[in-house]
């Protein structure tokens, strides 16, 4: 059993991926969406803390809100991973049940 | 209704300055007319919504702290409230409102619907859940 969680919130404007990834189990997916994208950033002051939890969940980032965003691959933290709107699905297949974290 | 699923509400925003916690009552009154196993959860700035004194003459906008009282009468029974969040906030469990229901299953006693949680057992509250749903 296991939830995949999404956010849809900066860390830097609101504490939406902090309390998320402290509530996750281990085994959980994040996918970061719309201004949530921001978590994956490899060099801000959450990158620590993101990749700590990697190493119990999968995190997964919305590629076309990246773009959209202008933030290239590069920039973001190796640990996540890129999905599409398909690969979204997917995901809510894959796990039990979505926790969205507004 | 035979296939009752585990429901769960979960409230993380403070009470006035948006829509969201009084909507989130407001769904929870619907949804409990559907006879699911129906859990609300409280944390971050959603502790907050359970404070006693609450008092909104002076902003022109509904007090709705009294309803979460009425949830009882709903078989609304179960408020798990996270330590985490109001050790933050400076609140302790005396802050918050006391909310009862009557248990049918034994004699009608009065008892607490209020739970406190701390931020492990919350996270296993939300994993135990059919559906979650977020305000």
């Amino acid at each position: 059993m296991s939830t995949l969680h999404t956010v849809n919130k900066s860390p830097f404007a609101t504490q939406t991926l902090m309390s998320c990834l402290n509530h996750c189990k281990d085994g959980d997916a994040v996918l970061m969406i719309e201004d949530g994208v921001y978590g994956a950033l490899a060099n801000s002051g959450m990158a620590d803390f993101v990749r700590a939890k990697s190493a119990s969940l999968a995190i997964y980032v919305m590629s076309p809100d990246t773009a959209a965003r202008g933030l290239a691959e590069d920039k973001l933290l190796g640990e996540v991973s890129g999905v599409d709107y398909a690969g979204f699905v997917d995901l809510v297949a894959k796990h039990d049940r979505t926790q969205s974290w507004l | 209704m035979s296939d009752v699923k585990k429901f769960l509400y979960v409230n993380r925003k403070a009470p006035y300055g948006t829509i969201y916690a009084l909507e989130s009552l407001e769904v929870v009154l619907i949804g409990a007319a559907f006879e699911q196993d129906v859990s609300l959860a409280f944390l971050d700035d959603g502790v907050f919504q359970l404070t006693k004194g609450q008092n909104t003459d002076g902003i022109g906008i509904k007090n709705f702290s009294p309803t979460f009282r009425a949830l009882g009468d709903f078989e609304v029974t179960k408020l798990y409230v996270e330590k985490d969040s109001l050790e933050e906030r400076g609140l302790s469990p005396d802050d918050l409102q006391e909310i009862m229901y009557e248990d049918e299953d034994d004699d009608w006693e009065e008892k607490p619907s209020i739970r406190l949680v701390s931020r492990a057992e919350m996270a296993d509250v939300m994993a135990d859940q059919d559906v979650v749903l977020s305000f």
